[in-house]
């Protein structure tokens, strides 16, 4: 431990480093444990949903001893815990078993969709992110004005229309109306990376309107508190250029809170996009899971799903390492 | 010593109602939500919905079909219209189920914090860790689709969720006075969540219920479009873009136009009540 002269507050930051470490390690573990617990309640729901797995794969005129050997085959007349401890053994090592419909591993569906989503959220966010913050800090300091009000409004009224309805509404528009966008996002083979993103701009609109509304009131809120705060009355008052006090002053405390909810959405959004993906004829996680679910191709439901879940809690994660990392008070912790 | 409460609420909840009257945006989203409970209630006796004429099939709006026909010769005007009912009785269900198991699981949670606190809490953010939306679908596809598997599907996808806002209302009522001393005076555990805390912690549960309740119109709208929700020959209008999405590509606009935008209107209706809500309870 470190002697000085103003050793109280050095104890002080000490002690806030040691206890936000530990807020980290805990939650990380808190992570794993809620990851444990979703790989539980999937595969109970995968397996116990669809009662005898032989028979519903053969139908009910499959004969008695054919729908066992295929239990026997597919391992489902083991023990359930047996058949959990199996299932999320090769699970961590990538082993994601196999598809009941394409009698072939289900890894790699999951992986191709899993990117190709990754690329639509990707495009969505670059686009929503920097729109949004700009929008929730324009109503911030025009607070109380029509640009506000109608900032604010159309934003939150934008969030609540489901994504098929607004896509509907663009397709129509854009896709059939003045012939701009194609009508599918998947690109034709063989072309470039620009040609795929021109593809997916037209999809990402409808997750740009559901997600401005939450970035823009996110941002709106943390610029109106950053700005009544004190440290930014200083800093106006010790006669700093207005410019520098915004920037320096006002968006970085604002913009803390927004990292939270970007983030959040975002792990959200890679399940959430199973409406768009099947608009727009698009390959990704969601569909999967879709397909795998009205197809009830269960090895591919449950590991689309788990899939899912786990991006959400990694993603959310990070975005407390990142709010950890980039929050002044807080920041000593990760040195 | 019950008079009390009531001579103080009595006022202020007067002020807050002509707060609420005198929001615009509120009264806007109250009118649009209005006609459409018009429209469910009376809308099947003024208009047929499943009247289907093949001669007169996908005929694009004019004055005699104001919002055009389908493909079955359907009047898309009186399906639009007779469209808001299904949703408008499934949806709310969905909500009050989920509000009410959530509360009581939240009252639980909060209320006995420690193993089954931690076991619930863990549970739930386990749950919450995948979209609303798969909840639903998944659950679905075990139930098989019909209104009221729809409703139980949502209303148990929303419970982690009120659950988890009505137990830290439930945490931060816990250690006043008004508990203590019910439990001073014997009470049973039973008897001082449901009479003591519950009527104290119903502004969020009823934030809560608006909040939720355009969530189950969203939702049951997106259901409904992926096929897994409300089911032919209904006229719901998610089922009927659903039905109707392969024809625009033929240039069959109005046959997904008008349904689209009733559900916007409904959505937004009940996002701009919310709001006000929110802002008188505040």
């Amino acid at each position: 431990m470190k002697l000085s002269a103003r050793g109280g507050a050095d104890d002080r930051s000490l002690a806030q480093e040691t206890s936000t470490l530990s807020f980290l390690i805990r939650r990380l573990l808190l992570s794993l444990v809620t990851l444990g617990v979703l790989s539980i309640l999937v595969f109970a729901g995968g397996q116990l949903l669809p009662g005898d797995v032989g028979r519903s794969i053969l139908g009910p005129l499959a004969d008695e001893r054919a729908v066992a050997a295929l239990n026997h085959q597919l391992g489902t007349d083991r023990s359930l815990t047996v058949q959990y401890l199996d299932w999320i053994s090769h699970f961590v090592r990538g082993d994601m078993s196999t598809s009941y419909a394409f009698r072939s591993p289900v890894a790699p569906f999951v992986g191709a969709a899993l990117a190709n989503s990754l690329k639509l959220a990707a495009v969505a966010f670059v686009i929503v992110v920097p729109l949004g913050i700009a929008g929730g800090v324009l109503a911030a300091m025009k607070r109380g004005t029509a640009t506000d009000r109608i900032i604010t409004i159309t934003g939150l009224s934008a969030t609540v229309i489901p994504e098929f309805v607004s896509g509907i509404i663009l397709i129509l528009l854009f896709g059939i109306g003045l012939r701009l966008f194609p009508m599918t996002a998947t690109a034709p083979p063989g072309s470039g990376v620009l040609t795929g993103i021109y593809y997916l701009l037209l999809p990402s609109f409808p997750l740009v309107f559901l997600l401005f509304g939450y970035i823009a009131r996110m941002a709106r809120a943390g610029t109106i508190e950053a700005l009544d705060s004190d440290y930014t009355r200083t800093a106006v008052l010790k006669g700093l250029p207005w410019r520098l006090v915004i920037w320096r002053h006002v968006l970085r405390n604002a913009l803390l809170p927004t990292i939270t909810v970007v983030a959040s959405q975002a792990g959200y959004m890679i399940g959430g996009l199973v409406v768009i993906e099947t608009l727009f004829r698009y390959q990704g996680i969601g569909s999967l899971i879709y397909t795998a679910a009205r197809g009830h191709d269960f090895p591919m439901l449950e590991a689309g799903v788990l899939v899912v879940g786990l991006v959400y809690v990694a993603v959310t994660l990070a975005a407390d390492l990142a709010y950890t990392a980039l929050n002044p008070r807080l920041r000593g912790a990760l040195r | 010593m019950s008079l009390a409460p009531a001579l103080r609420s009595g006022p202020v909840r007067w002020e807050r109602t002509r707060l609420l009257l005198s929001t615009p945006t509120f009264m806007v989203g109250l009118a649009i939500l209005l006609f459409w409970v018009g429209c469910a209630t009376v809308g099947q006796t003024l208009v047929d919905p499943l009247a289907d004429d093949m001669m007169n099939s996908l005929l694009p709006p004019s004055a005699e079909h104001w919002f055009g026909t389908d493909q079955l010769g359907r009047d898309m005007f009186a399906r639009v219209i007779a469209g808001s009912r299904d949703i408008l009785i499934v949806a709310p269900l969905a909500t009050v189920l989920g509000i009410v198991c959530g509360t009581l699981l939240g009252l639980i949670m909060g209320f006995f914090p420690g193993l089954v606190d931690d076991l619930l809490s863990r549970l739930i953010e386990a749950v919450l860790a995948l979209p609303l939306l798969i909840l639903a679908l998944v659950a679905l596809t075990a139930l098989g689709a019909s209104n009221g598997t729809v409703i139980v599907a949502i209303g148990l996808a929303f419970t982690p969720q009120v659950a988890r806002v009505v137990r830290s209302a439930v945490m931060s009522e816990r250690h006043l006075d008004y508990v203590a001393a019910a439990r001073l005076r014997g009470e049973t555990a039973v008897y001082i969540m449901v009479v003591e805390i519950l009527p104290n912690i119903l502004p969020p549960i009823t934030v809560e219920l608006t909040v939720r309740l355009g969530y189950a119109i969203f939702t049951v709208a997106t259901l409904s479009f992926l096929g897994v929700g409300l089911q032919p020959p209904s006229p719901d209008w998610g089922l009927a873009i659903s039905e109707n999405y392969a024809l625009i590509g033929g240039g069959y606009w109005w046959t997904v136009l008008f349904d689209a935008l009733a559900i916007g209107s409904l959505v937004v209706s009940i996002n701009l009540i919310a709001e006000g809500l929110n802002g008188a309870l505040e």
